[in-house]
């Protein structure tokens, strides 16, 4: 076998590879379904950050979303498990190989209902992970019923209407520990990949809902989550753009309507305040803003809450730096001399 | 409960002057949380250094204090320690339950009592020993808030004295216990000698229960299941614990993080060689132990039965995807919630099948300290090399009782990791596909993240060879026999069960687990009462091996003992036998949260037999 060479002129990223190994098997899912365009984004973002498609793994629950994991990275190891549930396996993989760059896809009743449970615990650790919610506020697979994500008052197809408060996934992974939470639109290319590429400078948990209407059961007049109704609904809290620490870019801005963001990997995150003096780094704002938007039936997009330098859980549980599965036997078995110690504590 | 059981043995002729030297069982009464674990293993300690067989069993609440807890020392020159049924010596000291703890005493019992407790006017047929707790714990402790803390070590003196239990050995086991803390230890041992002395001076020796040193515990351990299990987990390299607390298998995840954190930090950089996650719950754990071991980690989890129903899903998973994954079950009475601190080996069937769908799980039956070691280092083999959930099944005795054992041996092999990829295999076999059984035993190869090999996506969805999303009824079909296929190699992993043949026996016992010490207790009273010869054979591991069934071929009828109401372990059997092998099963069960004794087995077996021959 030969390593293929990329055609000339084809586009390349910092390690030399083209968009190809960062593709998947064409998707199964409607035309027009928002989750292929995250699927589109994951790919760009990916592949113009020159993530090594070797060191990702995809993991997600069931549903529609969780299907789209085979529709991007084809080159990375996958794992489709159980519904919402996908939180402990990636818990699990990230600590026997903390090497692994984690992307989980999930929706919103995966987060949201069944998997609620594991969502919360991995918001508390802060485990890496970019961890992307497809809310489209019903379950597509079964056929349109509510999700926990569908907006009190809004009606499905068939006139039912939604009686109960949504959950919202981005205010809950802010109160509980989660240190880059997001909202963006899948319709919205720009502002979702500048905010994909963002968190895959960040080390810890990254969540990011992204607004995704369901073209076949939640896209009509009366649904809060239509693509129409989102479009006239999203309001950013601010233009985003983002440097790689790879790019030698230096980018003039004005300091009394633009914050700058030291990300982890030494990347930069320029925040363009429009109307507001929005601080993604205040927790208290940016939990009253979520609330002050959703009571106005709009839906706040941009990086809502960032901390750079939380701890995340792999630093907590204080892991050797070599991944866990990889320790050879004299580092994980101990000497004769330590069992002959316990023997003998216990004569 | 008061009666551990009641009685149903024939009486003795009451006080005799025979004496009943290291053969006999102590029962201690006292009320949970009232401290007297560290008078308990001092007790059984002292006779086990003498060298004396023991065993000691706590039965104990689901509470935190308050509730009756009684704890049973056996000391046996022949080397019995299963439970026995009768009490010889009772040490009563909960108010609460001594009046019933009295009167399910067969005669002739000796009974050590707080003297307020007036439990010698309650029977004529029994030995009493009034002991004046209070004015004694105040004489040794003049800090009459700590007097609650050492009251319980004057029964020890006490039975030191009756029972001829050398004082030194006790101050010893005392000192081990309470080594590291000089103010506690100098008031234990006031109070052990307290109760020396007091039994020395006015409690006349009326009952014939006696120790004298023997040398058959020389080199042994002392240690409880759980604590075994999680050192074999250390010496298997495990890398990655995710828990859920719950009773009883709580303590073997908290000793293996006690070793973990002792043995397994790296030198060097002070870090740790282990991940331990206390999860959110059972669900989790799994989850994690499942995402760990996909990436080429060894990794587990311990639980007990509700913890193992909500498992059912990820070992679905665990099974269908094909990842190593080792469970710990350590069971207890179910269903539901059921007796949460009282034993059962009822999880079997469950567990056996565990998830929707075709599914077998393969099981350890570990026995004793030495298997919930080693089997717990061979867990870790089997189902890396398997690619599959492995569970070992203890059950609340073994993993928090105290068992005697042999020390346990440094393992001589390194780990067997199972079928790994690599590059000169790809480059043998041409296109690898995940789930494609190249060797004909059922086992495909598997590739890991970040090992520089082809990568596949594993789902729990239908996948055909490549691992790719699959409805065709051809894949599956070929996918479900395959995973048939690699349980039929299961069965030639697993360990062999142990037979112990009488040529002339027309009937044999099968037991497994803790069962097998009352068992084999049981086939010696079956042929000095009764003189019924019986083979023995021990359970180690299902799938079943072909040593069970030409076990059933070399007698008429086998007796198959477990603990549990529905005989679980013969309806795995009922699966797989054939009907003459079946026709010759019989059941002997018991399942009131007790562990079970051999007078249970043996009077049931000698009905039975009663029926078969006549």
């Amino acid at each position: 076998m030969s390593t293929p060479v990329p055609a000339p002129g084809k586009k390349v990223n910092r390690l030399g590879l083209d968009v190809q190994p960062y593709r998947g098997s064409k998707t199964t899912l409607c035309a027009g379904c928002g989750h292929n365009a995250i699927s589109e984004r994951l790919i760009d973002a990916f592949f113009e950050m020159g993530m090594d498609p070797a060191q990702v793994i995809k993991l997600s629950g069931i549903g529609c979303s969780s299907k789209s994991p085979a529709y991007f990275l084809g080159a990375s190891h996958g794992f489709n498990a159980v519904h919402g549930r996908m939180p402990s396996v990636a818990t699990g993989a990230v600590l026997g190989n903390r090497r692994l760059i984690a992307v989980g896809v999930t929706g919103d009743g995966d987060t949201g209902a069944i998997g609620i449970g594991q969502f919360v615990h991995l918001m508390r650790r802060n485990l890496p992970i970019l961890y992307v919610i497809e809310d489209n506020g019903c379950y597509g697979l079964t056929k349109g019923q509510f999700s926990p994500t569908a907006d009190l008052g809004s009606i499905l197809k068939n006139g039912v209407v939604n009686e109960l408060p949504p959950i919202d996934t981005c205010s809950l992974a802010i109160l509980l520990g989660a240190s880059f939470v997001a909202r963006s639109f899948s319709g919205d290319k720009k502002q979702l990949l500048t905010i994909l590429k963002a968190a895959l400078s960040h080390r810890g948990t990254c969540l990011i809902d992204v607004l995704s209407p369901c073209v076949t059961f939640n896209d009509h007049d009366g649904s809060t989550k239509s693509y129409s109704y989102v479009k006239d609904h999203e309001e950013p809290l601010g233009d985003v753009s983002f440097v790689p620490f790879f790019e030698d870019i230096t980018v003039e801005y004005d300091e009394g309507t633009t914050q700058t963001v030291r990300m982890h990997d030494g990347s930069t995150l320029l925040l363009h305040k429009l109307e507001t003096d929005y601080d993604p780094t205040d927790k208290i704002r940016a939990l009253t803003t979520l609330q002050e938007y959703g009571r106005r039936g709009e839906y706040a997009t941009g990086i809502v809450y960032l901390e750079p330098d939380h701890e995340h859980f792999v630093d907590l549980l204080n892991l050797v730096d070599e991944p866990l599965a990889h320790l050879p036997l004299e580092r994980v078995r101990p000497p004769r001399a330590a069992l002959d110690e316990i023997m003998e504590g216990l004569r | 409960m008061s009666p551990p059981d009641l009685a149903v043995q024939p009486a003795d002729a009451g006080p005799a002057t025979r004496r009943l030297v290291n053969d006999f069982s102590i029962q201690v009464a006292t009320a949970n949380g009232s401290g007297s674990q560290t008078a308990n293993l001092v007790l059984l300690r002292s006779i086990f250094r003498m060298g004396v067989p023991v065993s000691g069993k706590n039965l104990f609440p689901s509470n935190i204090a308050g509730l009756p807890t009684w704890y049973t020392i056996r000391a046996s020159h022949r080397g019995y320690i299963a439970r026995k049924k009768e009490i010889d010596l009772l040490v009563a000291m909960n108010p609460e339950t001594a009046r019933e703890d009295v009167l399910a005493l067969e005669p002739g019992a000796a009974v050590v009592f707080d003297e307020p407790l007036k439990l010698d006017a309650l029977r004529q047929d029994l030995v009493f020993y009034p002991v004046p707790f209070d004015r004694l714990v105040a004489g040794a402790c003049p800090d009459a808030k700590l007097r609650r803390l050492v009251r319980n070590m004057i029964y020890d003196g006490v039975l030191a004295k009756l029972l001829d239990i050398d004082l030194e050995e006790m101050r010893l086991a005392l000192r081990r216990q309470l080594g590291k803390k000089p103010k506690a230890l100098a008031l234990n041992e006031a109070a052990l000698d307290a109760g020396f002395r007091f039994a020395g001076e006015s409690l006349p020796k009326r009952d014939p229960l006696g120790v004298e040193r023997l040398d058959q515990t020389g080199g042994m351990i002392l240690m409880e299941g759980n604590a075994a299990a999680a050192l074999g987990c250390m010496m298997a390299g495990v890398t990655v614990v995710a828990w859920y607390p719950i009773t009883p298998s709580s303590s073997l995840c908290e000793t293996l993080i006690d070793y973990l954190r002792k043995y397994r930090m790296d030198p060097e950089t002070g870090k740790a060689t282990f991940a331990v996650v206390q999860a959110e719950d059972e669900i989790a754990s799994l989850g994690m132990v499942i995402g760990a071991g996909w990436v080429g980690a060894r990794a587990m989890t311990a639980t007990a039965g509700p913890g193992i129903s909500l498992m059912s899903e990820f070992t679905g998973l665990g099974y269908y995807v094909e990842v190593p994954a080792v469970i710990f079950d350590v069971q207890r009475v179910g269903p539901s919630t059921g007796l949460p601190t009282r034993t059962a080996q009822g999880d079997l069937s469950f567990v056996a099948g565990l998830s929707h769908g075709d599914t077998r799980h393969p099981m350890l039956l570990p026995s004793s300290i030495a298997e919930c070691y080693g089997m717990a280092i061979e867990a870790f083999d089997l189902a890396e090399q398997l690619q599959t959930p492995v569970f070992v099944m203890l059950d609340l005795d073994l993993g928090m009782n105290t068992w005697m054992s042999p020390p346990l041996d440094y393992p001589g092999e390194p780990p067997k990791r199972g079928k790994r990829l690599t590059p000169e295999k790809l480059a043998e076999i041409g296109e690898w596909g995940r789930y494609r059984d190249l060797d004909g035993d059922g086992v495909p190869w598997r590739s890991l993240p970040l090992d520089g090999l082809p990568p596949y996506f594993a789902r729990g969805s239908g996948h055909n060879e490549r691992a790719q999303y699959s409805e065709r009824p051809d894949d599956y079909v070929r996918n479900v026999d395959r995973l048939a296929r690699k349980f039929e190699t299961a069965r030639a992993l697993v360990p062999k069960p142990v037979v112990e043949e009488d040529p002339e026996a027309r009937i044999g016992l099968v037991a497994f687990g803790t069962s097998h010490w009352a068992a084999g207790e049981s086939r010696d009273q079956l042929a000095t009462e009764a003189g019924v010869r019986a083979s023995y054979l021990r359970l180690r591991a299902y799938p079943f091996t072909d040593e069970l069934a030409r076990f059933i071929d070399r007698h008429d009828r086998v007796y198959v003992v477990e603990q549990n109401r529905d005989a679980q372990m013969l309806g795995l059997m009922r699966l797989e036998l054939s009907p003459e092998r079946i026709a010759k099963l019989r059941s002997v069960r018991h399942y009131n949260g007790l562990p079970i004794d051999a007078r249970s087995i043996t009077d049931d077996v000698i009905a039975q037999e009663g029926g078969a021959l006549s």
